[in-house]
């Protein structure tokens, strides 16, 4: 049986998946020193920048994509900052999306992370560091492999979420084929030309993968309780 | 006084103020000793550094690990210690070597592997070595954590109720280890613990805190005869006394026990004639006479003087301190028998003892 996506299509799934894996690699180094910020710190800035982070999770996609298009445009502060930079203007083009899709998917990596250090407490480290070790030593050393069952539920779930946004790509990305077109928009596509078949395809592709992604997540759970317990 | 352990903390913490002055020889246990909330481990954790707002002085032989008037205060990981934390809180994604090897591979020594092996004898681990810490025994873990705190070769140790989180039959698997450790470790040890147990086996020095101060201090068997520390006064209150093995009687599995002020026979734990021993006697198990007692089944009594007589745990209860020979022992007698045998300072009586607890 032939392949029954067509050309675009695939070009949308491989552009999907480029964005999904680049958001994450980056995601976990911005979230990382984050989650452990957020998890030890007493300062007063705690709770606003945790609120912050986790403003994505509730605002509508199309909030955050409009206020990016405006910062990132030729006009906003941002944009201003990348064409000074020689970058030029970063709406509708590939790293403006990127940098949408890390700032939409950051509850989804700084959480897990950040519940992992707490649930660590600040045992280890002591223990650590009565072993001669020195604070960022025993940050690499030892609160990291501790962390690492929510490490990987972070990289996890900023992957399948990206994966699956729309709201935030349609908004700065446009939906540009090769570009910025990726398989959520994609979908939408090919519902509005009528389409069915092609959309059938993506959609229920999207369904499987993201059932699949769950599935393996509770059973990677269920195997380091057993292993802990 | 220069090669010792020099201590002079305090920390207020709101409702508590930890204050806290000890000067310690250069090696053997010293116990720290004290209800909970008294502020043993706070003080330890003062010791290591792990509680930032303490201020005041921490001197070990020549080093100074803190001195906040001279504007000395080294981190954790530059004080040369060792820390036992009351949970074993080994590294979990370690196997056990991984576990003993962190701290040794931190210090810049060349005897390392040296010194990580005499931790591994010294404690029995070497058959856990390549095992995951998961599959370790609450025994077994704590034993890696006190040789995991020993590998790095530190000038002084700190152990925080190593056995608290464990039941009693694993206490008793460690209580040998300890024991091994106070004879052969040649640095100063800081022990805390609330059992009067472990504090009566395990003690060089004792020093008993209370509401973050220090209520007594000096050689163990002094200090749990003390009626004036309030916290002995409890159902385990019990002293201390340092014998001798002397005789043994075969046919009925019995050793006789010498101390200044007498002998007791004990059940025959097959130790030899000249064996050094300390005997715990606990206030329940005393009981005063005027006459030398007779025709009794309790086979073990003593001549003593009253020395003081003070409050027990309940209000009927009068707790007395005796004198036996140099040796200080405490009765846990009803107020009624001391108004009916007339007892006061100075008056010579007949102690019986009905249990006595041989610890090596």
């Amino acid at each position: 049986m032939a392949i029954p996506l067509s050309h675009e299509s695939l070009q949308a799934v491989g552009l999907t998946l480029k964005l999904a894996a680049s958001t994450t690699a980056l995601l976990l180094v911005v979230a990382t020193p984050l989650a452990w910020w957020l998890s030890q710190t007493t300062s007063r800035w705690r709770a606003p920048i945790g609120a912050l982070v986790t403003l994505p999770l509730v605002l509508p996609p199309t909030v955050l994509g409009f206020y990016l298009l405006v910062a990132l445009g030729p006009q906003g502060p941002l944009g201003q900052f990348t064409q000074a930079m020689g970058w030029g203007v970063l709406s509708f083009t590939f790293t403006g999306l990127l940098i949408g899709s890390i700032i939409f998917s950051l509850p989804f990596a700084v959480q897990p992370i950040q519940h992992a250090f707490e649930a660590i407490g600040k045992r280890p480290m002591e223990v650590a560091a009565t072993l001669r070790a020195r604070p960022l030593d025993a940050f690499f050393t030892v609160a990291l492999p501790l962390a690492r069952p929510g490490i990987v539920t972070a990289a996890i779930l900023s992957f399948a979420h990206t994966v699956g946004e729309f709201g935030v790509v349609l908004m700065i990305g446009g939906n540009i084929p090769g570009k910025t077109r990726v398989v959520s928009t994609q979908i939408y596509g090919h519902v509005e030309a009528m389409e069915y078949a092609q959309a059938h395809w993506l959609a229920a592709g999207m369904l499987l993968f993201s059932f699949a992604v769950l599935l393996g997540l509770a059973l990677m759970k269920r195997r380091m309780d057993r292993i802990l317990a | 006084m220069n090669r010792g352990l020099h201590i002079a903390v305090r920390l207020p913490r709101p409702g508590f103020a930890l204050s806290v002055g000890l000067d310690l020889p250069d090696q053997g246990i010293c116990v720290v000793f004290g209800p909970s909330g008294s502020g043993k481990t706070t003080l330890l954790r003062c010791v290591a550094g792990l509680e930032s707002a303490a201020r005041g002085i921490v001197r070990i032989g020549g080093a100074v690990w803190q001195d906040d008037r001279a504007g000395i205060r080294l981190p954790v990981w530059q004080r040369d210690l060792g820390y036992v934390f009351q949970e074993a809180s080994l590294f979990e994604h370690l196997d056990v070597r991984g576990n003993l090897e962190y701290g040794l591979r931190r210090t810049r020594r060349n005897d390392g592997e040296a010194g990580l092996m005499a931790a591994v004898k010294l404690l029995g681990i070497e058959s856990l070595m390549t095992r995951p810490v998961h599959t370790l025994s609450g025994g077994e873990r704590q034993r890696v954590a006190i040789a995991r705190a020993l590998a790095t070769q530190p000038r002084l140790l700190l152990l925080d109720e190593p056995m608290a989180s464990l039941d009693l039959a694993r206490r008793q698997e460690i209580m040998p280890w300890l024991e091994r450790m106070r004879d052969e470790l040649r640095i100063p040890m800081l022990y805390v613990t609330h059992s009067t147990d472990e504090a009566a086996r395990l003690a060089d020095h004792l020093v008993v805190l209370d509401a973050g101060q220090v209520r007594a201090q000096g050689a163990p068997a002094e200090v749990l005869a003390s009626v004036e520390s309030p916290v002995m006064a409890g159902g385990d209150a019990g002293t201390l006394v340092h014998a001798r093995i002397v005789e043994r009687d075969a046919d009925w599995h019995l050793i006789r026990a010498e101390f200044p002020g007498g002998s007791f026979w004990i059940g025959d734990g097959g130790q030899p004639i000249g064996t050094q021993v300390r005997l715990r006697i606990l206030a329940r198990d005393v009981s005063l006479q005027l006459q030398e007692p007779t025709q009794t089944s309790i086979q073990n009594h003593a001549q003593a003087m009253v020395e003081s007589i003070g409050e027990g745990p309940h209000p009927s209860q009068a707790q007395v301190r005796l004198r036996c020979g140099g040796v200080p022992l405490l009765a846990l007698v009803t107020k009624r028998a001391v108004n009916e045998l007339q007892l006061s300072p100075r008056r010579p009586v007949w102690v019986q003892v009905k249990t006595v607890a041989l610890i090596p």
